[in-house]
């Protein structure tokens, strides 16, 4: 460790020196997990995009063949983009609308205040495969409580999961039952809004649309940003639940050996994340599937930088 | 009024009444905002009822058509003709089951507490050591947290199974978990960034090694912020689905519920009695332990990114 700061005392470069080995002894599993886990994969999945490798025999160098392929051949791919940037839009957008609604809600509730929480908590903790499951029967055309309902009170009675226009917003209606993560975030955001601020609108006579323009969404947009880039993020790894769903609804199981068809009904829930898996693990092509992640990556890893810039309080000091 | 504001006080309000008590001229406009206020409350309050009902009434059918017999399962009638409780014992006599609650059990309180111990440390270096870099580390454990599971998992797969052949097993799950979760460093982080400096500085007075000022002072403090980490890992592990999917679909000695679940409901297709039961019981230890914890997995999610 020569550092032109050679020369400070040898005393205190000592005592410099004991603290960065203690500093890396305290980061130790996370240096190796970062390199083993992260760093490493990372580079790796790089790599196989250039190769074809079938995990059995040697990968081979193919130049940028599997990049051709993944985008104009393999059938799927374009379909799994439009439905994630159509997810991405729908759930994020609804939901972060949809949670602040909650949140202020949950704010003005003075009557059984812990019931109507744990109420709107409860549903995000449902287990995604449970919950899709449960959802899929609760909807399912012909023995589903909810499609009953609907029939009993002479409303539409859509295909719901079976039903390629109808599958997505499904997916949406599951994704807004598990509102309980937003409306938490939200109703500590609403929570730490002055009170003094209200007071003052209010004395200036304004409306509640004023008082939403002008004090409570500014006091709360960071909090707002913040739930909008980690929505994002969330929905381009959406995979659970759509597989789950398109399962269910075609009656197929899915396991080893039994051949699903993916993306049920009619391609309409392939998501991005589901491509890395038919490609890689049902069709053994992994520089293929390489390709797909590394998009993954770089889509992740672009709403990332910009949770970093912005002030969202991710990288406070104190 | 009073000075506490409590969740449901719109300050704007309740000043312009309670204040001044001038009685003839105000009069009127204080019983006019009382009324409102009071058709606020009605207003709010059957709002608040009526999605409480959409939210809960999911859980009521599935709970129903999981007591119900097999043919009435079939139709689309609400409300059970007999009540079979007999469909959870029938669940538990399916093949698998019990195994696969043995192995999610052993996923997740391995993975909890792998999690908690390698994290805790790590969280303590970057919110309260001064050393270069300090900010790249921390860029980096957030990059860690965003990274989508699906972007690194070919070379993970590889590695687990062809070097080390751990495929069929959950050890590629919980191995990793010895080594820092990204997501617990950065709440754990968060946490730990509001104790006072003073509080360690008095322990290093004292004669403590950075050890022990970590396990004596700092962890009794950052008792909430751990609960909440743990409970996340727990919930994460019992609900993982795409990590079983990939190392032990192959094995069905090594499944977990959420993965086992979906091949029940493949083979009992016709049995949505039998599915519903299984599926409530897959929920239920997560919803058991979330009314122990509450408070604590409460205060986590508003610690997970909103300190602007």
């Amino acid at each position: 460790m020569r550092t032109p700061r050679a020369a400070a005392p040898p005393a205190l470069r000592r005592k410099r020196r004991r603290e960065l080995a203690t500093t890396a002894g305290f980061l130790s599993p996370w240096l190796i997990g970062f390199a083993v886990f992260f760093a490493y994969p990372l580079i790796a999945t790089v790599y196989f995009s250039f190769t074809h490798y079938d995990g059995f025999n040697a990968p081979t160098p193919v130049g940028l063949k599997n990049y051709v392929y993944v985008l104009t051949e393999y059938p799927f791919f374009w379909q799994a983009v439009r439905n994630t940037v159509w997810l991405v839009v729908a759930m994020v957008a609804l939901r972060t609308v949809f949670g602040i609604g909650i949140g202020m809600l949950i704010t003005k509730i003075k009557s059984g205040a812990g019931f109507f929480r744990t109420a709107f908590y409860l549903p995000y903790l449902a287990p995604p495969v449970a919950a899709t499951i449960g959802f899929a029967f609760l909807l399912n055309p012909g023995t589903g409580p909810v499609d009953h309902i609907l029939g009993r009170l002479g409303l539409p009675q859509p295909g719901w999961f079976t039903d390629p226009s109808w599958s997505k917003p499904s997916l949406v209606l599951l994704s807004l039952w598990g509102i309980g993560d937003l409306m938490v975030i939200f109703m500590a955001a609403l929570l730490d809004v002055p009170a003094e601020q209200y007071e003052a609108a209010s004395l200036d006579g304004a409306n509640w649309w004023h008082r939403w323009r002008y004090v409570t969404y500014p006091n709360i947009s960071p909090i707002i940003m913040f739930a909008v880039v980690t929505g994002v993020i969330q929905t381009l790894q959406y995979y659970t639940q759509a597989i789950i769903a398109g399962q269910v609804a075609s009656g197929i199981a899915g396991n080893a050996g039994q051949q699903f068809e993916p993306g049920y009904p009619n391609g309409s829930t392939w998501t991005v994340p589901q491509l890395v898996y038919n490609i890689g693990f049902q069709r053994f092509d992994y520089g293929s599937a390489c390709v797909v992640s590394l998009l993954l990556f770089v889509v992740a890893m672009g709403c990332t930088a910009l949770l970093m810039r912005r002030r969202s309080g991710l990288m406070a000091e104190d | 009024m009073s000075n506490t504001v409590t969740a449901g006080d719109r300050p704007g309000r309740t000043s312009r009444s309670g204040r001044g008590g001038v009685p003839s001229a105000s009069g009127i406009a204080l019983r006019q905002a009382r009324r409102r206020k009071k058709l606020e409350w009605i207003a709010v309050h059957s709002v608040g009822l009526a999605i409480a009902v959409a939210f809960l009434l999911p859980f009521v059918f599935l709970f129903l058509t999981s007591v119900m017999s097999d043919s009435q399962a079939l139709t689309s009638t609400l409300w059970p003709q007999h009540w079979v409780w007999s469909n959870y014992t029938a669940v538990f006599r399916v093949h698998g089951f019990g195994t696969w609650w043995r192995n999610t059990i052993e996923y997740a309180v391995l993975g909890t507490v792998l999690t908690v111990v390698s994290s805790v440390p790590v969280a303590y270096a970057l919110a309260k050591f001064r050393f270069p870099g300090r900010r790249l580390a921390m860029m980096l454990v957030i990059s860690m947290m965003m990274l989508p599971p699906q972007v690194i998992i070919i070379p993970m797969y590889l590695f687990w199974a062809k070097q080390l052949h751990l495929d069929g097993t959950l050890w590629p799950l919980i191995i990793p978990m010895a080594f820092g979760d990204a997501f617990s460093i950065f709440l754990l982080r968060q946490f730990l960034l509001t104790i006072p400096k003073e509080y360690l500085d008095a322990a290093r007075v004292d004669g403590c090694g950075e050890v022990r000022t970590l396990l004596r002072v700092v962890l009794p403090m950052a008792r909430p912020a751990i609960s909440a980490v743990a409970l996340f890992q727990f919930f994460y592990c019992w609900n993982d689905y795409f990590g079983p999917q990939i190392y032990s679909s192959d094995n069905p000695a090594a499944w977990t519920l959420s993965y086992g679940l979906q091949s029940f409901h493949g083979a009992h297709q016709t049995n949505w009695n039998l599915t519903m039961a299984a599926t409530l019981l897959v929920m239920a230890p997560v919803i058991v332990v979330f009314f122990f914890a509450q408070k604590a997995f409460i205060e986590g999610v508003t610690l997970t990114g909103v300190k602007g």
